[in-house]
């Protein structure tokens, strides 16, 4: 699954362009109003972490912040050293994970991935059978720090497939397997870490000139695809959905509307009505489900119908490190992640509240899954699921 | 595909010499002369002399040979002598008789499994177009016909003598038939009339020389190799003929691999009458058929039941080849006391088990060829017992596979310890390790609440839902049924003594019930590659009105029942069953108002056993895989054959 991975295009594209598309952090930003948007506040236990988070980076991905991260990181070039533990300090993979964790544009599962690689790293086990079970340990872990986040879930899931998988490994002498499986580790790492670019610079040809794109939700991904078609001179315009209850869209509008991308702000419920002028449409994905379907925040199935029924296609960008090994039967069949919602008046008392943050969307209304693994359809996604976890 | 092309190419060269043979032989018959001048095709349908030039080339030793099972012998010389006379022949000729042959085969029956019919079909182009490559190719033939016809009476001394006759007369006979068939449309009426009477000349040769052959060819090998060999030159229509019946024969009759293709086909189509007379001689089961088909599947065997068990009871101790054990499964089959495909594969596995444990290699053969051998001839008498179903036809892949892959250096007991044990690990992983992993799976998707149906008696749905029960997890289940197996009414009762509540219907009422339902569990006799699902009759029926209803439906299948086919329709490929068993009901006179109407000509009864469901219709497969969409089939039909491989 890995070695398919598209990455090349990447490297050819970085070849065929001396002025290569500037990572976000590299990007200079356009100056912009200060971020009106608050972090939400620190919620009781039901509460989906994952949704807090990204709640959170939502908060601070503005041009500003990455610009203080990235002079923060400048100050601390070497990320690693200063958190693995050279002194006896026990290692703790969930510090590690919150660590990396604070880069916003560093996806959930890249930074539990970069964790397990820390653990690894720092592993004292003398046997591949120890060291295997210590990375069994801490995966278990970080899973259980946040059940509802499905990517963090599949990350730890796949990390653990990919750098473990040979038994080749067990002929070797330990030191040199290790290094090994830690090579491994930071590849993983690192193609997870390029993903978001191969997937834009993959489906920037999928928009064409005086398209409209209606885009649901903020999807670092999508966000990133919308960036690179508008810096390759792309003329689209895109309708962003309100929503609700975190306001994402309304924070993607303006992030585009920094790059003088042509963009209009749609209520949720108007979705139906603008459909007619839509020529296509992008959503993001919290997790790509065994069946090809996707579970994305709340009101993306619904859109996925409304577009199928009216004959639009429903695009949806992610990274091949979110395909998880679940098959939810209907929307019901999934552990709900739950989140706050503020209807600006008091619910009387008496009125339950759906909570639930996202949905699931069944493959037969989406186009094209848009991964590093290349453009697939939704029923390829259970073929790389096979092949590697078999 | 490649044993079935090989030895198409092969015989062309061969039998091509034959037309020329015969009419450059100076005392050859008056009737041969005149098939010469009118036309050499029927030449070569009748001429004989084909033995004395065969086995020309021949390259193995007549050791090889396996013995004749019923009127059999082997191939493997005539391939080998085809080999080498082809050596002698251009490899224009060669080619273009390869391309001829292609359109006539296709017409009638294919030639690679029927031998017999290709060998003279595709031998007529190239004799009447190809004279000259023809008469150097018979040169060469000539030189080395003395020890092949030795080799050709070997063949024919093994069989009893007057199965010989009799199979010779047959031989020629179906030949013609043959070969006159598929040349019809394109002969002119002189032509067709030159074959009509050399068809007649023939048949008048092989009545005629019947009391003469056994002589010949009953005589030991080693003192007829040169004996036989002498006379056949000269040759007497009589003993051409007679020779000829023994390559047909051999051509016919089933080598190891031929046999294979002989036996009646898993996919036989039955509307070919030709080729049920033919696999009908070779039945252990005497099946009668039914007499009123409905006609859009007459393609399917349909006998009347209830006729062959007792025949087939008082042979018992008659029926020298077939190992017991397979014998009584065969009958189990028949009497339906073992059914369903999970118990009827494990069943005939644990026979081929019993059959390795008893095999001991006869001298001078091969173990991995004559157990491959035996193995055939026991699934071709399963087959006449019931057809296959796909998941036994996988099973049996399985185990010839294993058997072809046994190492030479392996001892016999080694051998038969391995196979042992390889059958029985194909039983626990395959078969109930893999119920294992399906329930475990399927589990998870049951929670508190749930309705679920199920149709019929699917084992693997029973043990999800026992399990499911004993996780103490609060379900209904709603068991649908129909006429005339009333299956579920086996599993409602094993259901209700576990004390799971539970509900049965009629499939007449699935659309009323359907709306309560969250969940439809439903069994499989195979997923095919593109999604379908071929299942018990009726379960397309469920899963057509749960999908409209909205309702998941779950498949629960064992990977060992994937299939790389594609079937649209239930109509190709499916099992009539007993059509008494929808005209009647039993215990019910009153209502039983066709009584005295199943012979009427214009009734026909249609008791279909499986249907084909299309995966539209179906929300998910849960197999030893996992939980895969039904898109998802081909890549566990690629990864498992892979992996069968290294099994």
């Amino acid at each position: 699954m890995w070695r398919s991975s598209a990455s090349f295009i990447l490297d050819k594209h970085l070849n065929n362009k001396p002025i290569s598309i500037t990572h976000s952090i590299d990007s200079p930003p356009p100056p912009s109003a200060s971020m009106a948007d608050e972090n939400p506040n620190p919620n009781p236990n039901p509460i989906s972490a994952y949704y807090e988070t990204r709640a959170a980076h939502h908060g601070i991905v503005t041009s500003e912040w990455l610009e203080q991260a990235q002079a923060a990181v400048r100050r601390y070039p070497d990320h690693d050293d200063s958190v693995s533990p050279v002194s006896g300090r026990p290692f703790s993979v969930i510090e590690e994970f919150n660590s990396w964790r604070q880069q916003p544009d560093l996806a959930e599962a890249v930074a539990a991935i970069r964790a397990l690689a820390a653990v690894i790293r720092s592993s004292e086990a003398t046997t591949m059978m120890e060291l295997e079970i210590e990375l069994k340990k801490a995966s278990d872990t970080l899973k259980a720090w946040d059940t509802t986040s499905i990517s963090l879930t599949a990350g730890c899931d796949l990390f653990m497939r990919y750098v473990t998988r040979t038994s080749a490994l067990e002929f070797e002498d330990f030191n040199s397997a290790k290094s090994r499986v830690l090579g491994r580790a930071e590849k993983f790492g690192e193609i997870s870490c390029k993903a978001r670019r191969i997937i834009a610079i993959l489906s920037q040809d999928f928009i064409f000139d005086g398209c409209t794109i209606l885009v649901h939700g903020f999807s670092r991904v999508v966000f990133e695809i919308l960036k690179t078609s508008a810096q390759n001179k792309k003329l689209f315009r895109v309708l962003c959905t309100e929503g609700r209850p975190d306001k994402t869209g309304v924070l993607l509008a303006k992030e585009l509307a920094k790059l003088d991308i042509p963009v209009k702000l749609l209520i949720d419920s108007a979705v139906a009505y603008s459909m007619d002028e839509v020529d296509m449409v992008f959503v993001g994905a919290d997790g790509v489900v065994e069946s090809g379907g996707i579970i994305n925040m709340m009101g993306t199935y619904q859109i996925a119908l409304v577009a199928h029924s009216m004959n639009k296609p429903v695009y949806v960008a992610a990274e091949s490190y979110k395909f998880a090994r679940l098959y939810p039967l209907d929307q019901k069949d999934l552990e709900p992640a739950l989140r706050p919602i503020d209807f600006n008046v008091p619910v009387p008392p008496k009125v339950e509240v759906e909570r639930s943050a996202r949905d699931y969307t069944p493959p037969q209304y989406l186009t094209l899954l848009f991964t590093d693994l290349g453009v697939l359809t939704p029923s390829v996604v259970s073929d790389e699921l096979i092949q590697l976890y078999l | 595909m490649e044993s079935r092309r090989n030895p198409r190419a092969v015989v062309d060269p061969k039998v091509r010499q034959v037309g020329f043979f015969t009419s450059s032989q100076p005392d050859s018959s008056s009737t041969q002369q005149q098939q010469q001048q009118t036309d050499p095709i029927p030449a070569s349908a009748s001429s004989p002399p084909v033995s004395t030039i065969s086995p020309s080339g021949n390259s193995l030793s007549p050791v090889m040979i396996p013995p004749p099972r019923l009127n059999s012998s082997d191939t493997f010389p005539l391939r080998g002598a085809a080999a080498g006379a082809s050596s002698a022949v251009s490899p224009s000729s060669f080619s273009y008789s390869n391309r001829r042959d292609f359109p006539d085969g296709s017409t009638t029956a294919s030639p690679g499994r029927h031998s017999r019919g290709s060998f003279v079909k595709s031998s007529t182009p190239v004799a009447s177009s190809l004279p000259g490559i023809g008469m150097d190719s018979m040169a060469a033939a000539k030189s080395s016909s003395v020890p092949a016809s030795g080799l050709t009476t070997v063949s024919v001394a093994t069989m009893p003598p007057g199965l010989a006759e009799k199979a010779s007369g047959m031989e020629v006979q179906s030949d013609q038939k043959k070969n006159s068939k598929p040349l019809k449309e394109k002969t002119t009426k002189a032509e067709r009339r030159a074959i009509q009477e050399a068809q007649r000349a023939a048949k008048a040769a092989a009545k005629a020389d019947g009391g003469k052959v056994p002589p010949g060819t009953s005589a030991s090998v080693a003192s007829t190799s040169v004996k036989v060999a002498k006379p056949a030159k000269p040759s007497t229509q009589k003993n051409e003929v007679s020779v000829a019946a023994g390559v047909t024969e051999k051509k016919g009759g089933p080598s190891e691999k031929d046999r294979k293709k002989d036996a009646p086909h898993p996919r036989m189509q039955y509307d070919d009458e030709s080729r049920v007379v033919k696999a009908k001689r070779r039945a252990v089961v005497k099946q009668t058929e039914a007499k009123n088909r409905v006609e859009l599947f007459r393609h399917l065997p349909q006998y009347e039941h209830g006729t062959q068990l007792p025949d087939l009871e008082t042979k018992f101790f008659q029926l020298d080849p077939m190992h017991p054990a397979v014998y009584k499964v065969g009958l189990q089959y028949l009497s339906g006391d073992i059914s369903g495909g999970n118990a009827r594969c494990i069943a005939m596995l644990q026979a081929f088990q019993e059959v390795v444990k008893d095999y001991s290699t006869p001298p001078e053969k091969n173990l991995n060829r004559d157990m491959t051998a035996k193995i055939s001839s026991y699934v071709s008498f399963l087959i006449e017992c019931r057809p296959l179903s796909i998941s036994m036809g996988n099973a049996i892949r399985f185990v010839k596979n294993r058997i072809a892959k046994l190492p030479i250096t392996l001892s016999e007991s080694e051998a038969k310890a391995a196979l042992q044990s390889d059958i029985e690990r194909f039983i626990n992983d395959k078969i109930i390790g893999a119920d294992m992993v399906i329930v475990k799976h399927a589990v998870t998707k049951i929670r508190d609440g749930d309705v679920l149906l199920t149709y019929g008696s699917p084992t693997a749905v029973e043990m999800i839902l026992l399990h499911a029960h004993e996780l103490k997890k609060k379900f209904r289940v709603l068991v649908v049924d129909s006429r005339p197996k009333l299956e579920g009414q086996l599993l409602l009762r094993r259901l209700i003594k576990r004390g799971i509540s539970c509900t049965y219907t009629h499939i007449n009422a699935i659309s009323y019930i359907m709306h309560e339902v969250t969940k439809v569990f439903l069994g499989a006799s195979s997923v095919l590659s593109n999604g379908t699902v071929y299942s018990r009759v009726g379960t397309a029926c469920v899963a057509m009105v749960a999908s409209a209803f909205r309702v998941p439906v779950l498949v629960c299948c064992e990977a060992y029942k994937f299939h790389e086919r594609v079937q649209l329709d239930s109509i190709c490929s499916n099992e009539l069953g007993d059509p008494n068993a929808i005209s009647k009901v039993h215990g019910r006179e009153d209502i039983n108002y066709l009584d005295g109407l199943t012979n009427n000509a214009n009734l026909q009864f249609l008791n279909l056993m499986y249907d084909a469901t299309p995966s539209d219709y179906i929300s998910m497969i849960i197999t030893d895989y996992g939980m895969v969409p039904p898109t998802s089939v081909p890549v566990i039909v690629r990864e498992y054959q892979k992996e069968h491989l290294l099994v």
